[in-house]
């Protein structure tokens, strides 16, 4: 066991841990962040998904100790159910979502490729989704939400 | 003095002959290992990693990207870690795992042994580095990896001491290569 600072979500966190474990199991257990979910374990299905160093990780597999002092953001870091994050606010609007399992994945990668690049395609947003799995078929409504989400930030950005 | 001369000139040239003759030999033996899934899967032709001993297009759509780390937000350390993940069919891993950079993609599909050999030494499409470099750039981490691929994948089949010491033996011979064969 080991002592590990982590920052998550704007707070810093001391954990007590063994430095193997995975970071979902820190964020699931000790932090009790429930954003991030167990899907498959092994990084199939993206349902563990958070955001370090600007680019979506699967924190089922990643090691807490290999976060380092970097920020992790999670499903819950981007808003607040009073006041959810404009692409929170878009797949509310969209009904993008059923059982919402997969949204950690879905809604942080959507996130992170747009804040790399806000005039990424459709295709290329369907790309990085390609390692996210959805089972329950919401993913023309997800499609539009993130549309929706990249559109708007496009308008705020550069308003008529 | 002619006559002596001419002996030494030919010693010289039967020497040099010797050598890449050896070093032709060590290449030779190494390149069941670059032929290897483990090694071609990422030195294969298209924008993208393969997996399995099969070498199918990596699962996900994950492309080589600009830098060979991966594209837009999902980098090939989105999954893949410093080490081999438990478990079959989990991320194998080690450090720096990437793709070769897209303007020098050291892709070894379809050479012959003497082009796989020639692009090897060619700093111009072997990542800027000199012979010396390739030498200990077949130790790094992620080159050993091959032996230590994770649960349900084949390592590479030589003992990597031996491996090791073909290469060096390529390199201190002049790393010349082999000559000119068919198409793989």
């Amino acid at each position: 066991m080991q002592q590990i600072t982590l920052r998550v979500n704007g707070r810093q966190h001391a954990v007590k841990v063994d430095p193997e474990t995975p970071l979902l199991f820190v964020l699931n257990d000790d932090l009790g962040l429930r954003g991030p979910r167990f899907g498959c374990g092994m990084a199939q299905c993206g349902a563990c998904t958070v955001i370090l160093r600007g680019q979506v990780v699967r924190s089922c597999v990643m090691p807490v100790r290999a976060v380092g002092d970097d920020e992790v953001t999670t499903l819950e870091g981007l808003g607040t159910p009073e006041k959810p994050h404009p692409i929170q606010q878009a797949f509310i609007e969209e009904g993008a979502a059923q059982c919402g399992y997969c949204l950690s994945g879905v809604i942080l990668t959507a996130k992170a490729v747009l804040d790399g690049k806000p005039d990424a395609s459709d295709e290329e947003i369907r790309i990085a989704l390609g390692g996210v799995l959805c089972r329950c078929f919401a993913h023309t409504r997800m499609l539009r939400a993130i549309r929706k989400y990249a559109s708007g930030n496009r308008q705020h950005a550069n308003p008529a | 003095m002619r006559e002596g001369l001419l002996v030494v000139v030919l010693a010289y040239a039967a020497g040099a002959q010797d050598r890449d003759r050896a070093a032709a030999a060590a290449f030779e033996a190494i390149v069941p290992v670059l032929r290897h899934p483990r090694c071609m899967n990422c030195h294969s032709t298209g924008d993208f990693p393969r997996q399995g001993d099969d070498g199918h297009r990596h699962t996900m759509q994950v492309r080589r990207g600009p830098d060979g780390h991966g594209v837009n937000a999902v980098k090939c350390s989105t999954c893949h870690q410093d080490r081999n993940v438990a478990g079959v069919h989990a991320p194998p891993g080690a450090p720096e795992w990437h793709l070769p950079s897209p303007d020098m993609p050291m892709i070894w599909e379809g050479l012959t042994d003497r082009q796989l050999c020639e692009l090897l030494k060619d700093p111009k499409q072997n990542g800027h580095r000199t012979v010396q470099q390739i030498v200990e750039h077949m130790s790094t981490p992620l080159v050993l990896w091959g032996w230590h691929p994770g649960e349900g994948r084949d390592a590479v089949p030589m003992p990597v001491s031996e491996f090791l010491a073909r290469v060096k033996e390529w390199a201190a011979n002049g790393a010349a290569c082999p000559a000119a064969t068919s198409e793989r």
